[in-house]
């Protein structure tokens, strides 16, 4: 490249790995003095050198500098890539903070509403179906039932296991100071009947079941499924929601019940080996411990948690509007939601109890 | 002249905030293959979307079998939409179940046939799309045209009056394309059947089209016969018949 009488003389390639070079050198020509951009012993050039010519042509756009002795390959590619528009800026301005606050709270509300509605429509369904056969697929809590119930019972076992092996041992320590080991009974048959059992049970679900549901039903509206249901006027609710339904209503109770025998059988292990207590002794200790209430409670809340994760997988599900990114999006966000409120209905419910 | 089986006045659609139909008033008539036309994005499968009411208009109104649709309720609109089928451009066959568990679902929903005589319907249906070896394969076992075609039996298991094809030549071969549009003629011949198209395939509007409703930036721009559309003086459509494809 070189600058004579007014006239810039390109040569040679003029391309992506060239520009760069030619716009430093050009930062010295001031405005008025390029005329002229003279292309004659220009060999190639593509679409970053079209991108140059017309960017000196803007950056000079008060006395535009004349292409002159443009070759033909050469006048073809700058046809092709040339464009005369005003570089955009980038994207556009962002909305100020009170609007994007406005937008928020607008899309909650819009959220909630709409949750609500699905949530009735599930209500509905779900009751409707108990009593009414018709219209629903012949086999399908069944088979419901073994993806969220049976494909479910190993995982929950070994932690439920795991989860009273820790319980207990963390606690025998503290209780063998006192001299009241015995007691271990108490702590691991409450604890796993009134909280961990249903709680844990409801997380391992919502993480494994719950997030499930939410990406088969995503999938199933980015691939139309659910449109082609709703053209052959069927309730999309209905066809794919209610059947998980009722498996996870089945399902939960025994899933929290194997849980908490389990957990219980986990603090009977350390009472034996590390307490020296017998098994008679533990299993007469536990069942003094409870009562009918502990056990309604700890399974009726269970069973609340299992609607939840279920609303909550369909809910994000059904929100999926664009392709693979969001079917992803809506699993974590069921996933996370369903775990806030198992929690905080845990919340209340342990409050409700207390006092009740 | 005939009564219109499907009449749209005066739509506007879209999504968001984005208004992509603007004041379309047409209207598709009986035992006739009408074909939407158009470029990308003109709002094509939103006019069939809002005619189904897979999405709400903004305003306007949609008449199918001479009832306004847009103001029903849903256990209304249900008795319609029985009477519709809908081939969408990816299939969307349920991925969880066998083609024939596809085709037996709206059998099953909306029938008391016993289980034997689902069968029977099922076996024919396939017959009549030439898919009776894939009857107990999953969709993912399937071709394209494959799994088109069987999307096409479970549009036709309720016998329907209107069947919608959203694109029904997108991603197939020229013979298999060609092959699906003697089809949809077949289906309009001996099932005296309403059909829609929504298709770019210059060489299948020429096969199957009775008439073309042509859209152009959300407006309605030609509605009329084939032979019309290529007479006419709008430049629009001039050049789609000129240049074969968008």
């Amino acid at each position: 490249m070189r600058f004579e009488a007014n006239t810039l003389f390109l040569s040679g390639e003029i391309t992506r790995h060239t520009v760069s070079g030619f716009l430093t050198q050009l930062e010295r020509v001031r405005p008025g003095q390029l005329k002229a951009i003279d292309l004659a012993e220009v060999e190639f050039i593509d679409s970053a050198g079209v991108a140059f010519l017309d960017e000196l042509r803007w950056r000079y756009r008060s006395d535009a500098p004349r292409l002159v002795n443009i070759g033909d390959d050469i006048s073809d590619a700058i046809e092709t890539f040339s464009d005369s528009a005003e570089p955009i800026s980038g994207y556009p301005k962002q909305e100020n903070f009170i609007v994007k606050i406005g937008s928020f709270l607008t899309k909650m509300a819009d959220t909630f509403v709409e949750g609500l509605y699905l949530f009735a429509d599930i209500a509905f369904w779900t009751v409707h179906d108990i009593f009414s056969k018709k219209g629903q697929r012949r086999g399908s809590v069944i088979q419901q039932s073994l993806l969220i119930g049976v494909d479910a019972v190993g995982i929950i076992a070994l932690l439920s296991l795991v989860l009273g092996l820790i319980i207990a041992l963390q606690s025998a320590a503290q209780l063998r100071q006192f001299g009241v080991g015995i007691f271990i009974a108490d702590l691991i048959s409450i604890s796993m009947v009134r909280e961990m059992g249903p709680m844990m049970t409801a997380i391992i679900l919502a993480g494994r079941s719950g997030s499930s549901i939410a990406s088969e039903i995503a999938s199933m509206k980015i691939s139309e499924e659910i449109d082609a249901l709703k053209m052959m006027a069927i309730n999309p609710v209905r066809f794919v929601v209610v059947p998980k339904m009722h498996a996870i209503t089945i399902c939960m109770p025994l899933l929290v019940t194997m849980s908490i025998l389990i957990g219980i059988v986990g603090g009977l292990l350390i009472a034996v080996t590390y307490l020296n207590l017998s098994v008679t002794s533990f299993y007469n200790q536990a069942i003094n411990a409870l009562i009918l209430k502990d056990i309604v409670v700890g399974l009726g809340k269970s069973v609340v948690f299992a609607w939840v994760i279920v609303a909550v997988g369909s809910y994000y599900g059904f929100q999926v509007k664009g392709g693979a990114e969001d079917v992803g999006k809506a699993t974590t966000q069921s996933v996370v939601a369903s775990i806030f409120y198992i929690i905080l209905l845990d919340a209340i419910f342990s409050l409700i109890f207390y006092f009740g | 002249m005939k009564n219109a089986i499907i009449s749209v006045k005066n739509l506007d659609a879209g999504f968001d905030d984005t208004l992509i139909l603007e004041d379309v008033s047409v209207d598709i008539y009986p035992n006739e293959i009408t074909v939407i036309l158009g470029g990308s994005g003109c709002g094509k499968t939103t006019l069939v979307k809002n005619i189904v009411r897979l999405s709400d208009p903004v305003s306007g109104s949609v008449e199918i079998f001479g009832k306004d649709t847009t103001e029903m309720d849903e256990d209304e609109f249900d008795e319609i939409i029985s009477r519709v089928g809908m081939l969408f451009q990816n299939s969307a066959l349920l991925n969880s179940l066998s083609v024939y568990d596809n085709i037996s679902i709206p059998l099953e929903q909306h029938t008391d046939l016993p289980h034997h005589l689902r069968t029977r319907i099922i076996q024919k249906k396939l017959k009549l799309v030439h898919l009776s070896e894939a009857i107990f394969k999953l969709p993912s076992e399937l071709s394209g045209g494959m799994r088109k075609r069987a999307a096409l039996a479970r549009a036709m298991a309720l016998d329907p009056d209107i069947l919608f094809c959203d694109e029904p030549s997108a991603g197939l071969d020229p013979l298999t394309s060609a092959a699906l549009d003697e089809l949809i003629l077949n289906l309009k011949k001996q099932l005296n059947m309403t059909i829609i198209v929504v298709t770019h395939e210059l060489a299948s509007i020429h096969r199957i089209a009775d008439r073309i409703i042509f859209l152009d930036k959300g407006k309605a721009l030609f509605c009329g016969t084939l032979e019309e559309a290529k007479k006419t003086s709008i430049p629009e459509v001039q050049n789609f018949f000129k240049v074969g494809t968008f």
